[in-house]
Parts: C-alpha cells; sequence; structure tokens
C-alpha cells in the first residue's frame, strides 16, 4: 500500500480553473475525505489521482514516483465510480474478473481470487448473475469487489454511497470503513456529505470552488475551522458567524463585541476591524437577563428528543444554541448570552480566515501540522 | 380517445384503444404487403396465367419463372423436338412445353453474387469507419467537430445522379470502372455519413464510466474501446448495418451507369429478363422474390436489435 502526495496540482478546461494549485498528503493505509459542495473540484482531484484526467500543471507522487503523466492502466490505482459502471454485458464474477484478466491471470487463480472477494463482501450466491438485475447494495459490493479483487496501491472512491438510499447507506458505510479496516488500503474518497466525511475520515480535505479550504483530521476541522467557508460547512446546524468591529493583538485573550467582552483562547496575531466570532452551537450558553453576556431574544425552538434547536435574535445577528431538552425557553424571552472559551474562533472577515490563537497551538502539536488556503 | 375508458389507467391503454390500433396496424400492414405478395405470386405463375384479364388470384402454381430466371433457351421446331431424348430434369421438361431447350444459364446467378459482394462489403466497411469515426466525435476532442460532422452530412445532400459524371470519368481513369472494389468503394462513400451519424448517437449514449473502469482496470483505449463500447454499440451497429445494406442492395442508378459486364449488380440486370424471348413477367417476378430475401433474413436475424435500435436510442434500458 502506498502514500500519495499531491504537489501543487491544478487542473484548467479551456478558460475554466477547476481545481487551483493544491498540495496535500494521503499516508499510507489512510481513509482520506475529499470534502466539499457540489463542482468544487473533488472529482477532478480523484480523477487526476486516478489518471482518469491529466493535470493542467504539478506532480502526483504514489510512493514517491511521479505517475502525473502515466495513463490510468499504469497507475494500479481502484476506482469506485458514483453510478458503479459496471460493465452491463457481463455477469457478476465477469466483471470482477476482469482486472484479473487484463493482466492475464491464469482462469483457475482467477477464480480463486473472485471466490477469496466475493466471501469478504458476502456476494457468493449471486456470482453468476447478470449485473442488469442487481439491488443497489450488491451493485455496490460488486463494484467493491472489482475494486480490491487485484491488491491495487489505493482506491478512488467517488460518492459510493450516493446511489444509495439513506437507510441503507448507513449500513454500506460501515460496512466500508470495516473492510478499510481489514484491509488498510489507502482509500480516498469523494463525498459531499459532512457528516460521512466525519464519520468515516481519518482526515479530511474541506474544498471550494477549486480551493483547499482545510486539511486535518475530522476533529481539527470540527474544532478549529481554518475558514468561515469551513466553520459554515461543517455542523448541523452550522457554527455560529458573529460578525463585528473590534481589534485584537497579539498575547489578548478578551475582545470587545459591541459594549460585551468576550473571552477568548489568547491570539497570537494582531487583528483589526471586521472580525467574526465563530462558536458552535453546543459551546452557547443561555443565561437569565439579570446575568453577563451577549442579549439576546428567543425566536423559534426546535425539540430534537434529548436536545433542542433555540434560534435567538441579538444585534449581531441571528445566534443558534444546542441545549438540554430540558431546558425551558419561550419564544420571545429576554436572554443573556455565554460562550465556551475553550472552543472559539475569531476570523477576519475580509479574507475569512482564522487569527492564529491558543487553540491552535492544541492542534499544531496533536496533529503534526495544519494547513489552510 | 374517451374520458370514460382513459379513467380507468392513464397510461395502459383501454381494450378498445387496443382494437382500434390493431386493426389500423393491421390494415396499414396488409395494405404495404399487398404489392410484395403480388410479387411473390406472380413468380409462380405461367407466363399466360401472369397477364390474363381479369387477374387471378387462384391459379395452378408452377416453377417455369424461376427455371426460365435461371436459364437461358432457344427455339426448336416441333420435328427437332421430337428427335430428342427424353428431358433430362423438371427444368427441361418445362422448357419443352413451350417449344423450347435450354440453351445454358443464365447471368442471374452471377449477378445475384456481385449483390451479395457489393452489399455486404460496403455495408461491412462502412460500420468498420463509421463506427471508428463515431467514436473519435464523441469521445475525443476533436477541433470543429460540429463543422466537420456537418461536412459529412453534406455529403449526402445532393443528388447522387448529380455527382455520377465526374464518378464515372474518374472511374474509368481509375480502372475502377465495372469492378468490385470500385462499387464497395462508392457505396461506402455514400454510406458512411449515414453510419457515422447514426452511430456517435448511439456511442454518446454509452456512459464514458465503462470506459474509464476498462482503462483502470487496466486495459488500453483500444481494448477499452472493442471490449467494452463495442459490445454495448451493437444494436446501434445491427440498424445502421440494416440501412447500409438496404441502400447498397437496392441501389441501381451507380450501378447501371458504371458496371456492365464483370460486377454488374442485380438491381439493373433484372428489368433486362424481360427482353428476352417475349413479356415474361414470371421470371421477373421471380427475380425480385430472390433479391429481395437476403436483405429480409439480415434484418429479421438482427430485429432484435432493430427494434430498440431504430428508436435511435431515445429510450433507455
Ligand atoms: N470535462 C470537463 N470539462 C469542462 N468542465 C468540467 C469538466 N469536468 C468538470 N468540469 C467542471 O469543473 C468543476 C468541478 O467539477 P467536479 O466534477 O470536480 O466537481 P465535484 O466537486 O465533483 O462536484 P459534484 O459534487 O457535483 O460531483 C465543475 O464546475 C465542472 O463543471
Ligand atoms: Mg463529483
Amino acid at each position: 500500500m502506498s502514500e500519495i502526495i499531491i504537489k501543487n496540482v491544478r487542473k484548467e478546461f479551456d478558460d475554466f480553473v477547476a481545481v487551483q494549485s493544491s498540495s496535500f498528503t494521503i499516508e499510507d493505509g489512510e481513509f482520506f475525505m475529499l470534502l466539499g459542495p457540489s463542482g468544487c473540484g473533488k472529482t477532478t482531484t480523484l480523477r487526476m489521482i486516478a489518471g482518469l484526467e491529466l493535470p493542467t500543471s504539478g506532480e502526483i507522487l504514489i510512493d514517491g514516483q511521479d505517475v502525473s503523466r502515466l495513463p490510468a492502466s499504469q497507475r494500479d490505482i481502484a476506482f469506485v465510480f458514483q453510478m458503479f459502471a459496471l460493465y452491463p454485458h457481463m455477469n457478476v464474477r465477469n466483471n470482477i474478473s476482469y482486472p484479473l484478466k487484463s493482466q492475464g491471470m491464469r482462469r483457475r487463480d482467477m477464480r480463486a481470487k473472485v471466490a477469496e472477494v466475493s466471501k469478504i463482501l458476502g456476494i457468493e450466491d449471486i456470482l453468476d448473475k447478470p449485473v442488469g438485475g442487481l439491488s443497489g447494495g450488491d451493485r455496490q459490493r460488486v463494484a467493491l469487489g472489482r475494486a480490491i479483487v487485484r491488491d491495487p496501491k489505493a482506491f478512488m472512491m467517488d460518492e459510493p454511497l450516493g446511489a444509495l438510499d439513506a437507510e441503507f447507506r448507513e449500513h454500506m458505510a460501515e460496512e466500508l470503513r470495516s473492510l478499510h479496516d481489514r484491509m488498510n488500503a489507502t482509500t480516498v474518497y469523494v463525498t459531499h456529505d459532512q457528516l460521512e466525511a466525519m464519520q468515516m475520515g481519518d482526515k479530511i480535505v474541506v474544498m471550494n470552488h477549486g480551493v483547499i479550504e482545510q486539511f486535518g483530521t475530522p476533529q481539527d476541522i470540527y474544532d478549529r475551522p481554518a475558514t468561515t467557508f469551513v466553520a459554515e460547512f461543517i455542523g448541523s446546524p452550522a457554527m455560529n458567524l458573529i460578525r463585528f468591529e473590534g481589534q485584537l493583538a497579539a498575547g489578548d485573550d478578551a475582545v470587545s463585541v459591541g459594549s460585551h467582552r468576550v473571552a477568548v483562547p489568547q491570539s497570537s496575531a494582531t487583528a483589526a476591524g471586521k472580525l467574526v466570532l465563530g462558536v458552535r452551537p453546543e459551546h452557547v450558553q443561555l443565561n437569565d437577563a439579570s446575568a453577563e453576556g451577549l442579549a439576546a431574544r428567543v425566536v423559534a425552538t426546535e425539540y430534537l428528543g434529548t436536545t433542542q434547536i433555540v434560534t435567538l435574535e441579538s444585534e449581531h445577528g441571528e445566534v443558534k444554541a444546542r441545549t438540554a431538552a430540558s431546558i425551558d425557553v419561550g419564544v420571545g424571552e429576554n436572554l443573556r448570552l455565554g460562550f465556551d472559551v475553550r472552543t472559539l474562533s475569531l476570523f477576519d472577515e475580509a479574507d475569512g480566515k482564522v487569527i492564529p490563537s491558543a487553540l491552535h497551538d492544541q492542534a499544531r502539536d496533536r496533529a503534526g501540522g495544519w494547513a489552510h488556503g | 380517445m374517451s374520458g370514460l375508458s382513459s379513467a380507468w389507467s392513464v397510461t395502459e391503454p383501454s381494450s378498445r384503444q387496443k382494437w382500434i390500433a390493431g386493426i389500423l396496424v393491421i390494415g396499414y400492414a396488409l395494405i404495404t404487403m399487398m404489392p410484395l405478395l403480388w410479387v411473390f405470386l406472380t413468380g409462380f405463375k405461367t407466363p399466360p396465367d401472369s397477364i390474363s384479364y381479369p387477374p387471378k388470384v387462384i391459379f395452378e402454381p408452377s416453377v417455369e419463372g424461376y427455371v426460365n430466371l435461371f436459364t437461358t433457351r432457344t427455339r426448336v421446331t416441333p420435328s427437332q423436338l421430337d428427335a430428342l431424348p427424353p428431358p433430362a430434369n423438371f427444368a427441361e421438361e418445362i422448357v419443352r412445353q413451350r417449344d423450347m431447350v435450354i440453351a445454358g444459364p443464365s447471368k442471374f446467378g452471377e449477378r445475384f453474387m456481385n449483390s451479395v459482394i457489393i452489399g455486404f462489403g460496403s455495408t461491412f466497411l462502412s460500420i468498420v469507419l463509421g463506427t471508428m469515426a463515431a467514436y473519435a466525435f464523441s469521445r475525443f476532442r476533436i477541433p470543429f467537430t460540429d463543422d466537420l460532422m456537418f461536412f459529412i452530412l453534406s455529403t449526402r445532400m445532393m443528388p447522387p445522379i448529380a455527382v455520377a459524371i465526374p464518378i464515372f470519368l474518374m472511374y474509368r481513369q481509375l480502372g475502377l470502372s465495372d469492378t468490385h472494389l470500385g462499387m464497395i468503394l462508392l457505396y461506402t462513400a455514400v454510406n458512411i455519413s449515414l453510419a457515422v451519424w447514426l452511430l456517435k448517437g448511439f456511442i454518446d449514449e454509452i456512459p464514458r464510466e465503462y470506459e474509464e473502469a476498462a482503462l483502470i482496470d487496466g486495459y488500453t483505449r483500444f481494448q477499452a474501446f472493442y471490449k467494452v463500447v463495442l459490445p454495448q454499440a451493437a444494436t446501434g451497429i445491427a440498424s445502421t448495418a440494416i440501412f447500409c445494406l438496404i441502400f447498397a442492395w437496392n441501389e441501381y442508378a451507380f450501378a447501371v451507369l458504371l458496371t456492365s459486364g464483370n460486377a454488374q449488380t442485380a438491381p439493373p440486370f433484372i428489368p433486362t429478363i424481360i427482353g428476352v424471348g417475349g413479356l415474361d413477367w414470371p421470371a421477373v417476378a421471380a427475380g425480385a422474390t430472390i433479391f429481395l430475401l437476403p436483405v429480409m433474413i439480415f434484418t429479421i436475424l438482427l430485429r432484435k436489435h432493430l427494434l430498440r435500435g431504430i428508436t435511435f436510442g431515445a429510450v433507455r434500458k
């Protein structure tokens, strides 16, 4: 199995830049997520790694070898297509053994290999069926079988669960993840579903408009978003972005939001002007009107069983809070908001980038570096 | 149709609608089949029966037309006829009833084979070249694709007879006049525009992912083309082949002009039968019947594909 290094890779279609110069490293055995909204260049990136698309510039290294000009057939990478792309004129067995056939493997060995793979995937009983009548889940398994049968250097998966219905997705997601854990194969997985990315991924790259917004572990991306885009894209409901005018010097551990002082993780940079305070709904505390904090009025509540989402209106815009469902709040009630100091992020509104603080030092220590931009 | 009958189901036609549709289809089929049936029946009439008035629908069948089609005959006097040994076969017997003897085989068999060679040869070549061109137009970024496609179609826009004279002169110069190769090339040139256009439509319908999957699975582009794309384009190829064959098989104008002895096809030959010993309609009808067979058999063999193909990929599986 293998390490994949993407170095300044860029892709243009005529005048349109689908992927801006991007760099990241996919470590050996990692389950790696490419996450972003529709049209952000995820598929294009994946196809460049697989060799179905040639980068306009940049290098792609697999195990140290530059493969960016190599045809797909010579890269030894498996690809699971969104609609599976099973060969419609072949039965399940021939679909799975097709990659082996190209290597000129002997018939007997091929049969043994297909048997082994179909056992792992639990599809032994459908081997001689045509692929036309298979259910979504079985198609998915056959597509996986065709991918894993030849022990490729890495797997590329383009929204492999996208064609399945919601109920089955979760089940297949688990199956995929456990398959990965068993084989420990480097896997690059494209999705626009942030929950899927958070659940399954070891590492996530968040893309937007062909630009890499952030690269890190799910926890990092959730707790320490590098840009306001990531802050809003990840989490449901999204991170609250409280816009205000203020200033911040290196070493400060509080910032004035309007007339109110908010404690923040110690800043390691200086910033002034239009700033954005990012706070996750679960880190918003609802206090009595008599307490200290940002004044806000409840405009709606949404009951979710054990928790509820409370929507409030403040002079800095709408704020959502996730609290225990047992806390009784009524619409129209005036409250004060408190924020959990450990998890607050500050962004510069002009470029949307985070202002580094003590919050990020912890992450850097743990993950060995983080990148954005 | 009436609101009452369609009220039961929006998509499923009512039984009355089915009846009406069935009657219309059968009626139409009968009308179009009538001339064919008449030709077929005439082939089995004797010459007097074939021109009797009123026309005979019930008659005693005879293979005289077929015998005449495949033979040339000479008239003999009754005394000569009496001097001959008894007839060797049924054909000889039929011919002698008309005071004639068989002089030798006619050219029909040869002309028919020419039609087979030229018809199937040009169809094969049109399909091979057309499939590859259509694949290239469908999959690769070719500059001026739209203009090129229009140019290819435009070769079909003028009547063939308009270019007949230049082609006649050119072929004489090149030594292609009255050769099988010449006719194959000519019919391929005419058919290829149709083939490229039809096949491009079919190949456009095949998702690229299948080929990409094959590339990923370790196959070259060409392998992906013939192992993955071709099997899926089979429907389109079959229906395109039928259209090409029908054109090449029935073509008359070029065949009259460019062929005479060596490579003459059946269409210009069949009318010449009329001239041999009076108006021999049964022989003409027999020739027409045999001439129809190959296209009919070819179409029946491919009809499973044709039915889907004729919608030009409009309906996805
Ligand atoms: N072959 C192509 N020619 C021109 N533009 C293309 C081509 N392929 C992709 N694009 C454009 O590049 C951009 C990125 O496409 P890509 O398929 O990588 O997006 P994506 O992130 O996978 O989106 P989705 O979630 O919708 O699949 C899109 O705007 C798309 O229109
Ligand atoms: Mg995509």
